[in-house]
This record gives C-alpha cells, structure tokens and sequence, in this order.
C-alpha cells in the first residue's frame, strides 16, 4: 500500500496566535463517538464557530469558503491535551493541509504527519512575521524544509522518517509489517 | 561508548527495541500491554479488516468500555440507557471487535469494567519495566508502576493490534525532584498540579519525566498514579516513578500478578529498576512539597494554578485575559468564595478509593450546598464495591451527592454526563480546557478534598478548614 506522495502545499494562511491550543478546542469530545474516519469537517473547532443553539458565531474560520484549503499558522504548543486521532482528521476535512508551529504537541504531531497533515515547527522571528500574512499566500515544500512566503523564507526540520512517508507516500504499517522477522525473534529472545 | 549510568527510562526503553534507531528511521519498540477502549480503536479495527490483517498478540490486549458508557444507575441486569444511538453503536462495536479478534474485554457483564487506567493497575495487568500504550494521553498513568507508558493515536493503535511494534523516536529525561512532605490537606493531586503550573503546560514537551525524591517515595501507589496521571498536562511524553516496596506490596496478590516463586523473581528483576546514581537527565526541576498548598486552576490550561487561598495573577499575555475572561475571575481577586454550580469527584485522574476516602472524610457529617449538584463517579466496579463496603456511598448520598456506575463520565463529557453553558464546576479531573465538561462550561482542577469542601461551600473552599479539625481530635 502506498499513500497519496505530497511534495509541496500552496494555501492561503489562516492565523490563529493563541498558544496550547488543545485538541478539545480542535473537535470537542462529543463527536468522538464516531467508528468512522472522515465526515467530521463540520465537528473542526466547532464551539469556536457556533453556539449552543448551533447558530453560527463571529469567529474568522466562519468566513472561510467552504472546500477552500488552508495552511494554518498556529500558536506554540499547539494541539496539546488529548491523544484524540480525530482532531488532525477534523482539520483535513474542514480543509487544512498543514500547520506552521513553533512548536505541535508530541501525540499530535506524530497523529498528523500519519494522515498527510504537514507539521512545520520554525522559529520564532519567522513565525511572528508569518503570523502577519493572514489570508495570503505560502507554500511549503517538504522536500527541502523550506516555506516560501513573499519575501519570506522559513526552514523546518521533519523528522527523516515522517518525511520520507510524505515525499515518497510510505505506509508506516507496511514498513513495520516488513520487519515482522525482527519482530519474531525479539518475540522468542524473550520467550528463551 | 554511551554512558554506563542508566535513567529508569533507559532500561525500560532498552530492554523493548526491536530495531534500533537510525537516522532516517525511528527505533520499533516492542508493546507488552496494548489497553483499548470504544473511542480511539474502531477505526483501527477498520483498518485491520481492509488490509486483512490480525490481531498478532490478543492475549498482550485489554479491553475496557469506559468513555462513552453512561453512569446512571441501573437495576442488576438491566441493559445501559445510552446518550446516543452513535455512544451505542460504538460500544457494540468494541464488543464486536473483541469477540472477532478474541481479545479480553471488561465488558457491561464484568465485575472488572472501569475506567482504563484504573483497572490495568487493579487488576494488576500493569507492572514494573513494561511498555504500556493505548489510544489515551493518560495513559501515562500507569508510569507510576516504573512501566513506559504513553498515549498514542489511532493509526499507531493498529499498529501495535497489528504487529505490537510501534514506531518511535527516543524522547528526552527530565527528572522531577521533589523534596520535603506534604503536609495536611495537600495531597497528591496538589503536587502534580503545582509541578504543572511550575513547568508549563509545553515545558516537559518531547520528555518522559521521572518523578522522585523523598515525596514522591513517601506516595502511595495510588497518589503516584495521580502524579503520573497528569504528566502530559505538563506536554511530556509519560511519567514514571521506579518501584519500590510500594509498589511490590500494591501488586502481590493482583490477579494478572506474577504468584509465588514467580512473584519473588519478578520482584527481585524489578528492584533494579531505578536510575543509576549517575545517570542524566536532559532536564532536572526541584520542587519543596512542604511549601505546597491546596492547588486549583484559575484558567482553562492545567498550567494556570494557583493555591487555593489566593487569586489569579495579573494577565502577562492575551491568552491569559482571554482565560480569566471565559472563566469569569478577576486577578487580584480571591478565588475562594466563588460560587459553583456543580461538583465533580471521578476521572483516572481521582476515582480510586483513596479519592473517595479522602472526599468522604471531609463530607462525612456534611451535606452539599442546596442548588449545587454533585456527582461521585467510582473508577470502576471494584472501587465501587469497595467503597460500598465501607458506607462510602452512604456518606455521599446522605449528603445528597449522586453515587454513579463507574466511567470517565464528566471528565469528558461525552457519555450525557455534562454541565451547562455558564456552570463553574469543581472537578477531580485533569483538564480544564474551554468545553471540556460541555460548551461554555468553567471548569476549576481541584484535588477530592477541596471538591469535596467546595460542595459543602457551594463556592471554591479550602479544605484545611475542615481537615485540620478533623485532624486535631
């Protein structure tokens, strides 16, 4: 099995500044009783966008059109708080391709780059200066590292593997399934 | 040569690479116990059954219904009411799931069924050295056994029921140290959350930390899960605490415990999990557990605390003022007083029966505020039963507190159990995120014994008042 390859992400930036943005922000628990994957577009940052009464509030993620895709440029720390697989699911279905960060909560980020979510953790002069572009344009290009933003240039390391599986379309289940023999033998080592 | 000196996480770590770690590839780590519950593994089922997959190791899985169960009362047979078809739908499909792949399931007919991070140590299923995963960020919970344990998403969940392999990229140490003793009314739930509010919800990002110093050996197992419990509110990775005689007393006797001969030798392998005198750590905090008092949350980060007999700090950032603004509080204003609409007393966080004790002692004789609800949500059937036999529900009741069926109910509010917009709740839980206990609800983190003393005020109290009364006779 191979997955979709994604080389480069071309959006409009969505800014959002608040630091620990948590994943209770990013779909609250009550969506969480789906079995499915996908469909869950509408449940993204839901409270932020509607009241109780479901009635839209004035929040900036309303004025998005809907099927437009975004890169959104986020707060430090962001998606912390639950290991919730459905919050990077949520961001892709209301149309996210990636995050710029100074820096994504460990279970997120891992939970993120597994399902095409880019993840780009930069520094903090080039993230405060892409926190001024809302609305414009970036692209980001996971081969090399490297946002493209105006006159902007921004540098992020992925982690090598999370890259590979990006660039080259990797399922990280075929490739663990493939050490099944290491897997064997620390099985019987241990057995011994 | 690496160090010779080895972090507990070391070894633990060590003893489980499958494959080790190269640049361009993360190390596969072997998985002793994989917990799962309704909400984060179906899809991870689906996946197995669309590659035509198995489960590689169903008798190294648990399975527990906790998150969407609802925890109203119900006569012995009588089948749950759900809050909803879909809470419904997926707790048949967990059943499903367990029944097709033969894995364990403490299921509705199950005297062993709570809350997942609550029966993996009761049933003694947890143990020292072992990596521990489920789709939960609190499964850091069961670090407190000297076990790696940590949440993961649900892909990895299909990993590890697929191949009990997972990827990963060795974190960072921290090591907390805490000296000192607490002292009367500050308890375990104290200490985390003022360890939370020193390092920051991000500060122990990409770090397991280990907990220790004369404080944290003085814990109980039960305060230690505590401790490690909240460990990612901090951002780490997992928490762990080496065992000690603490833990082999907590877990001789365990039905998935080792017994006999095996016992002493496993006990014996056990001991030497502990960290070299001269290992190091990435990071090293020191705290005084002497100088803590009750701790509450004045925000809607865990980090945002405060003792209890103070007020909320001047905002320094906009999110501060954006969180005393959704919570309704004032810096420079006390905090105690507060009036509250409801009281929380359950979670992984703070159900076990210590929890319970520790509420009941300061209910005992005392009736809850009139206008304020209270709920008293056990961490499982067997806390319940315990704390049955010995009047605990009889104590909450007669003080008009609700005695519920075991779940994570108002944790997460996604069971029915929730509050309304506006309500500020007191709760034994972990997070106080915006909506966490149902839209536009405010939620202050508090210990049981300041819940407890809170419900009785029907406003934010301090619950050394009533302890330390109680303490002189």
């Amino acid at each position: 099995m191979r997955n979709e390859p994604i080389l480069t992400v071309t959006a409009p930036a969505f800014t959002l500044p608040d630091a620990n943005v948590d994943t209770d922000q990013i779909i609250p628990a009550r969506f969480l009783t789906t079995t499915e994957r996908g469909a869950l577009g509408g449940a993204c940052f839901h409270d932020w966008r509607f009241h109780g009464d479901g009635s839209k509030k004035d929040h900036r993620l309303n004025d998005i059109p809907h099927g437009e895709v975004r890169i959104l440029v986020a707060g430090h720390n962001f998606g912390c708080g639950s290991s919730r697989e459905h919050a990077p699911w949520a961001l892709k279905d209301f149309g996210f391709r990636a995050v710029v960060t100074t820096r994504a909560a460990d279970i997120f980020r891992s939970n993120a780059l597994k399902n095409g979510l880019v993840i780009c953790e930069i520094d903090e002069a080039s993230h405060a200066a892409l926190m001024d572009r809302d609305g414009l344009e970036m692209t980001i290009d996971v081969a090399a590292g490297q946002i493209i933003a105006g006159n902007i240039t921004a540098r992020f390391v992925l982690d090598r593997f999370a890259r590979t599986c990006l660039i080259e379309g990797v399922d990280p289940m075929g490739y663990i399934l493939a050490q099944g023999e290491a897997i064997a033998r620390f099985e019987a080592d241990r057995a011994a | 040569m690496p160090s010779p000196s080895r972090t507990l996480f070391d070894k633990v770590w060590d003893a489980h690479v499958v494959t080790p770690e190269r640049e361009d590839a993360p190390a596969l780590i072997y998985v002793d116990l994989h917990l799962i519950h309704e909400v984060t593994s179906p899809q991870a089922f689906a996946e197995l059954d669309a590659r035509s997959l198995s489960v590689r190791r169903p008798d190294l899985t648990y399975a527990t219904l906790d998150h969407s169960t609802p925890t109203t009362p119900r006569a012995a047979g009588a089948r749950p009411v759900y809050a909803s078809a879909a809470a419904r739908h997926q707790v048949e499909t967990m059943e499903a799931n367990c029944r097709r792949h033969a894995i364990r399931l403490a299921g509705w007919d199950s005297a062993d069924r709570g809350i997942v991070h609550v029966i993996g140590p009761e049933l003694g299923l947890t143990q020292p050295g072992q990596t521990i995963v489920c789709g939960d960020s609190h499964t850091s919970t069961h670090g407190a056994f000297g076990a790696l344990a940590f949440g993961i998403g649900t892909t990895e969940v299909g990993h590890v029921l697929a191949t009990q392999c997972l990827l990963q990229r060795k974190p960072k140490t921290m090591r907390v140290h805490v000296d000192g003793e607490l002292r009367v009314g500050v308890g375990a739930k104290d200490l985390i959350v003022a360890i939370i509010a020193e390092l920051g919800a991000g500060g122990a990002a990409g770090h397991v930390i280990e907990y220790a110093g004369p404080a944290i050996e003085a814990l109980s197992m039960e305060e230690r899960m505590t401790v490690c419990n909240m460990s990612i509110e901090a951002g780490a990775r997992a928490g762990m605490i080496a065992p000690d005689e603490t833990t082999f007393r907590y877990l001789q006797g365990r039905a998935h415990a080792p017994k006999g001969a095996a016992f002493e030798a496993a006990k014996a392998r056990w001991a030497q999990l502990r960290s070299d005198a001269g290992a190091v750590f990435d990071a090293e905090v020191r705290l005084d557990a002497s100088r803590l008092a009750p701790m509450i949350t004045w925000g809607d980060s865990p980090d945002m605390a405060a003792p209890v007999d103070s007020s909320p700090p001047a905002p320094s950032t906009a999110r501060m003022t954006e969180a005393l603004a959704y919570m309704g509080f004032k810096p420079g204003e006390a905090l105690m007083g507060e009036k509250i609409d409801a009281v929380f007393i359950g979670s992984c966080t703070n159900a076990r029966l210590s929890d319970l004790r520790e509420a009941a002692s300061v209910m005992a004789g005392r009736c809850v505020k009139p206008g304020v609800r209270m709920l008293v949500v056990p961490g499982s059937e067997a806390v319940k039963r315990a704390a049955e036999a010995e009047g605990l529900d009889a104590i909450f009741r007669t003080a008009g507190a609700e005695w519920r069926e075991p779940g994570c109910s108002m944790c997460i509010a996604m069971n029915g159990d929730s509050g309304r917009p506006g309500e500020l709740i007191v709760s034994t839980s972990n997070r106080n995120f915006a909506g966490r206990q149902g839209q536009g609800v405010r939620t202050v983190l508090a210990s049981p014994a300041t819940a407890a003393a809170s419900a009785v005020a029907g406003a934010i109290a301090d619950p050394r008042r009533i302890l330390e009364a109680s303490h002189a006779q």
